[in-house]
Order: structure tokens, then C-alpha cells, then sequence
């Protein structure tokens, strides 16, 4: 504060509050609204205070949407998404910063493109990809072909097929395969001192030992804040799995909100659903609750 | 900016990359490129593989009354919810940023509605703009049909435009607020030595300093009111009423799997694409280059 505004300070903090309030209303309400029983949380206004079935609901919720072993994919998914983004992007940030070859440029520029199209608009063609991964490769044999040299020579017909619907490397890898942490750590290892890689040559460590050594644990925070970021970003992603797990097994919990929503015409079961929206929003809440320091610089370092 | 000090062994560099560069190929290059192919030709509906039809998919899909109403939903959506996420948290940055007595709070709180899922937020959004229960049926009670989003276009509209800002007040204030912090302190204080108020240091000072981050955060805002719509569309309304909430990525998704129209879906894929291409590079080349105080 520089000066003394006693007229503007009121009036930040009324803004402040109400600011306050906008965010935080909504959690409320779910709350509220889960511990009240069928008939009170149709109750025209809802009561503000709290209902005595919260317990209850929550198990409900539970049972219902069967988030048990959906939440435990849904763990599975962020966290493999996470560590994916978290070494990938360090390999690939290392090869482009502390190598001279022939194309980097061009790599340079293959992954940078991938930032700017997120999956969602090219969703149908990515889907069809999952469906069958080596797809790409067996067109490219038969156009180039190679299937048909194989065939001559060995006798054999060439099938790549390897379908990843249903699994949790269809989920995980076509998440991983954009550019957003290798920027995070190719800004960061250009500004490793140079010093300390000659050192590190001189006495006689290669490329491997300099990378697993020195550069991983320098790069400590940038793996905690991106890994915050991604788990947070992988575990709220829901048309992705809503169309690769067309197997209940392997439902997240995101996408089983969808089971919860009150038919019309049926009882309007709005406590139960909004326990199930509680159960969902916890997770990630609490990792931004805790990591917030991580949260937020990743949030920053990987965007701009 | 270039390393004085490289490894020579550069097989092994490649190798690194390689891991990155197989991912990306196969789930990046490989589907866009299909995309494009798709959008050219026509599948058979009795097998027999595709066949070229040149533009017609896209002079059909850019001839229906249906694609215009999603274009036009889109940037209805996309102007009015980017508008209001920004404004409300630029004000709530900026006076975060006084620093007053408390401020922590708003620091910690402001960011949680971005870390919640977009289908988590609407069916909480669903339930509190309910017209039957939740609390815009009180206000149903004192002017009835004033507030139906399953039947009036306008809204639903409102309503998933609520839901989505909601969430991205939290995604700016972070931006903001960096950015206000980052300004020098001195700065401020010497402008309050020379006598300007806390308006004219804020429009003077503040408000240019952080353009930069004013533009990309519209840039990004309006990239993620195509993208992450969908949770909430789908949650909410469902692309209804009668269309009106029938955003592009809902109808790519509705068309594509559920009318099993790939080569339709990809000509609108291939027009979503190029309007983020474009909004990218609008990003990179004019405003990097004409928003420069610093």
C-alpha cells in the first residue's frame, strides 16, 4: 500500500468478498445440497442449512455411479499422463538444447506445431488411430511397397493391428503426444550455465550421466509443477474418455458424472447427484489446495 | 538463444527425441493428416473404400443452415464468456494486488474453480440454475416462465456461458496477478510521489504494462471456449434447446459419432483447426511484435 484510501479500501474489500463469494458459492451449495434428503433439495429455496443424509447421499453416489473403480482409473489415467509429460518432454527438451544434428531445427518445429491444435478438434481421426495404432505404419509399408516386398520374400502377409480402445495406453499416450512440457524444459536448460556442462565433461561424464546426474535433479520444480499442471489437466479431461472407454471397466470418474443427471421424468434426485459432483471435485481440489505453490507457477511457466 | 557447450555424439541425441517424435507422428501428424483426407473424399456407404469428391464436403457443410447456427453459437459463446472471465478477473487481480490486509485469502481462493473439471462445475451449475429447484426456480416462483434453459435457447446459452466463466475467472486471476506482481514496486511508488491516484497509476501504469498478458489471455481464452466447452455442453443442455447451444466441437462430435458422418465431421475438424492456426498466429506474429512496453 502506498498511500492512505480509507473510501477505496472499503470498497476493495466489498469487491473482494463478493469475488470471494462467486467462487466459493458453488462449492457450497453442492455441499449443502448433498446432505439434504429427496424432498428438501426440491425445496423452493433450498434450505442453507445443512440436511442431516449427507452420509447417506455420498454412499449412494458411490454405489450408483460405481465411482469406487472409477476413480482409481481416473488416478491411473492422471498420473500416467503426468509421469509421460514429465520424462518425455525431458528427453526431448535435452536432445534439442545440448545437441548439434542435422534437422533439429525441423523437429524443433514438428513439436512446436503440436501445440497449436488440442485434441478435441481432431478428435474422429485420432479416435480411428486408437482403434488400430499401427495403422499408420501399415499404410505407409503398402504405399511404399514394403508389404509387397515382404510378401514376395517371405511369404507372408503383412497385419499390423494393435487396437487400444478400452485400455489405458489408448487413454494415456494420445494425451501425452503434444509439446507443452518441452518448452517448460528447453527454457530451462538454456539457462543452465555452460560451466557446469564443460565441468561435467571434463571429468569424463557423457551425455546419459550428465542428464540423469546433473540436469534431472536441477530440474526438480519444473517436474513439480508440471506434473501438478498435467495430473490436474488429465484428470479433468472428458471427451477423450467418454469415447475410448465404451467399456465400463475403464470409465473415469469424470464421465460417470453423466450417469447422475436426474431424468426428466423421473425423481428429481438432485442430493445424490450433487454428492457424486462433490466425490468428483475433491481430487483435484485438494491437489490445488496443496501443490498451490506448483499449481500456479506451472500453470504460468507452461503457457507463455 | 543457442548452447556453447553440446555433447558430439549426436546419434545419441536423436535418440532422445525419438520417444516424443514416434508419439507425436502417430497421434498428431498421422490423425490431422487423415482429417484432411477425409474432408476431400467420400466413404462409401457400401465399403469399397473412399472416393475424392474435392471441396463438396465443405461446400455442403459451409451450405447448412445448421453449421452457421454453430459458427454463430460459437462466437456468441465465446465473445460474452471471454468477456466476462476477463474483465471480472482482471478487477479482481487488480485489487488483489493493493495488498490490503487479507489478500492471502483471495490469493489461495480465487484459483480453485480452475482446477475442477468442466462436467464436475456444470452439473453443480445444472442443479443451482435449475428452473424447478435450486434457486433460479425462486425467482420462476415470483415471475413464472421467466428462466427455462430446457426450453429457452437464450437460456441455456446463459447458462453454460455462467458455468464456463466461472471456471476461467480462476484461470485469469492467476495470469493477472502474476503480472500485476511483476510490475516494480518502485514504479508505483514513485507515480504516487508525483502525485497520481490509485486511477490514474492503474490506467497509466499498470493497465499497459500488462497488455501482453491482456491478449494472451484472450487468445487462449477463446481457443479454450471451443475446446472445453464441450464437458459443459454436454452436462448442461446437451447442444439444445432446438440447437441453440450446439457449439462447433459438440457438433464435430455429435456429427462424426453419433451421425457417423466422418467425412462431414472432418471438414469441420479441418475449419476449427485453421481458425486456431489462425488465432495462434495472430497471436505470435502481430501482437508479440506491436505489444511490447517492456
Amino acid at each position: 500500500m502506498v498511500e492512505r484510501t480509507p473510501i477505496l479500501n472499503f470498497f476493495t474489500h466489498l469487491i473482494l468478498f463478493a469475488g470471494f463469494v462467486f467462487c466459493v458459492a458453488p462449492f457450497v451449495i453442492v455441499a449443502i445440497a448433498a446432505s439434504h434428503n429427496l424432498k428438501d433439495v426440491n425445496d423452493v429455496p433450498m434450505s442453507l442449512l445443512p440436511g442431516s443424509d449427507f452420509w447417506v447421499n455420498i454412499k449412494t453416489a458411490w454405489v450408483t455411479a460405481d465411482l469406487g473403480p472409477k476413480l482409481l482409473n481416473s488416478f491411473i489415467m492422471a498420473f500416467g499422463v503426468a509421469a509421460g509429460k514429465v520424462i518425455v518432454s525431458a528427453l526431448t527438451a535435452f536432445s534439442i538444447v545440448y545437441f548439434r544434428y542435422p534437422g533439429r531445427t525441423l523437429i524443433f518445429w514438428l513439436i512446436f506445431i503440436t501445440l497449436m491444435l488440442p485434441l478435441e478438434v481432431r478428435i474422429v481421426p485420432t479416435y480411428a488411430v486408437v482403434a488400430n495404432v499401427l495403422e499408420p505404419y501399415q499404410t505407409i509399408m503398402d504405399l511404399t511397397g514394403l508389404s509387397w516386398l515382404i510378401e514376395k520374400i517371405s511369404g507372408v502377409r503383412v497385419q499390423l493391428s494393435l487396437g487400444l480402445l478400452n485400455s489405458y495406453s489408448g487413454l494415456i499416450l494420445p494425451l501425452v503426444a503434444t509439446a507443452t512440457g518441452t518448452f517448460l524444459y528447453r527454457q530451462f536448460f538454456l539457462t543452465v550455465p555452460d560451466e557446469l556442462t564443460e565441468a561435467a565433461r571434463m571429468d569424463g561424464a557423457g551425455a546419459l550421466r550428465f542428464f540423469v546426474d546433473i540436469l534431472l535433479p536441477l530440474s526438480r520444480n519444473n517436474m513439480g509443477a508440471l506434473g501438478t499442471i498435467m495430473f490436474l489437466w488429465a484428470w479433468n479431461q472428458y471427451l477423450w474418455p467418454l469415447l475410448i472407454t465404451t467399456d465400463q471397466s475403464h470409465a473415469m470418474a469424470v464421465t460417470e458424472l453423466k450417469q447422475l443427471i436426474p431424468n426428466v421424468g423421473g425423481a428429481p434426485e438432485w442430493h445424490i447427484a450433487m454428492a457424486g459432483t462433490l466425490i468428483v471435485m475433491l481430487p483435484p481440489l485438494i491437489v490445488v489446495l496443496l501443490m498451490q505453490r506448483w499449481f500456479v507457477r506451472g500453470l504460468i511457466a507452461t503457457e507463455k | 538463444m543457442e548452447k556453447r557447450v553440446t555433447f558430439g555424439r549426436w546419434t545419441i541425441g536423436i535418440l532422445f527425441a525419438v520417444p516424443q517424435l514416434l508419439l507425436i507422428f502417430t497421434f498428431f501428424y498421422w490423425p490431422a493428416g487423415q482429417a484432411v483426407y477425409w474432408s476431400l473424399t467420400l466413404q462409401q456407404p457400401w465399403g469399397g473404400g473412399n472416393i475424392w469428391v474435392g471441396l463438396d464436403n465443405f461446400r455442403s457443410i459451409l451450405a447448412n443452415a445448421d453449421y452457421w447456427n454453430s459458427i454463430t453459437a460459437s462466437m456468441i459463446f465465446a465473445g460474452i464468456s471471454t468477456g466476462l472471465a476477463m474483465v471480472i478477473a482482471l478487477v479482481l487481480a487488480a485489487l488483489t494486488d493493493r495488498q490490503l490486509a487479507g489478500s492471502w485469502l483471495y490469493r489461495v481462493v480465487l484459483i480453485w474453480p480452475y482446477g475442477i473439471a468442466a462436467p464436475a462445475l456444470a452439473l453443480a451449475f445444472r442443479f443451482i440454475l435449475a428452473p424447478e429447484a435450486g434457486f433460479m426456480a425462486v425467482v420462476n416462483r415470483v415471475w413464472p416462465g421467466f428462466w427455462d434453459p430446457g426450453l429457452d435457447g437464450a437460456d441455456a446459452m446463459a447458462s453454460i456461458i455462467i458455468a464456463f466463466s466461472w471456471k476461467y475467472v480462476g484461470y485469469n486471476f492467476i495470469f493477472f496477478l502474476a503480472a500485476f506482481q511483476a510490475i516494480p514496486r518502485s514504479l508505483i511508488e514513485a507515480a504516487a510521489m508525483d502525485g497520481s491516484g490509485v486511477l490514474r497509476r492503474f490506467w497509466d501504469i499498470q493497465f499497459p504494462l500488462i497488455t501482453p498478458t491482456i491478449f494472451f489471455l484472450l487468445v487462449i481464452n477463446i481457443t479454450e471456449s471451443f475446446q472445453d466447452s464441450f464437458g459443459i455442453v454436454d452436462i448442461m443442455t446437451a447442444g439444445g434447446p432446438a440447437n441453440a447451444t450446439n457449439l462447433m466441437v459438440y457438433k464435430i462430435y455429435s456429427d462424426g459419432f453419433k451421425g457417423l458422418d466422418y467425412s462431414g465431421a472432418a471438414a469441420q475438424s479441418i475449419i476449427l483447426m485453421l481458425l486456431i492456426v489462425a488465432l495462434t498466429i495472430v497471436q505470435f506474429r502481430f501482437i508479440e511484435r506491436r505489444v511490447h512496453y517492456r
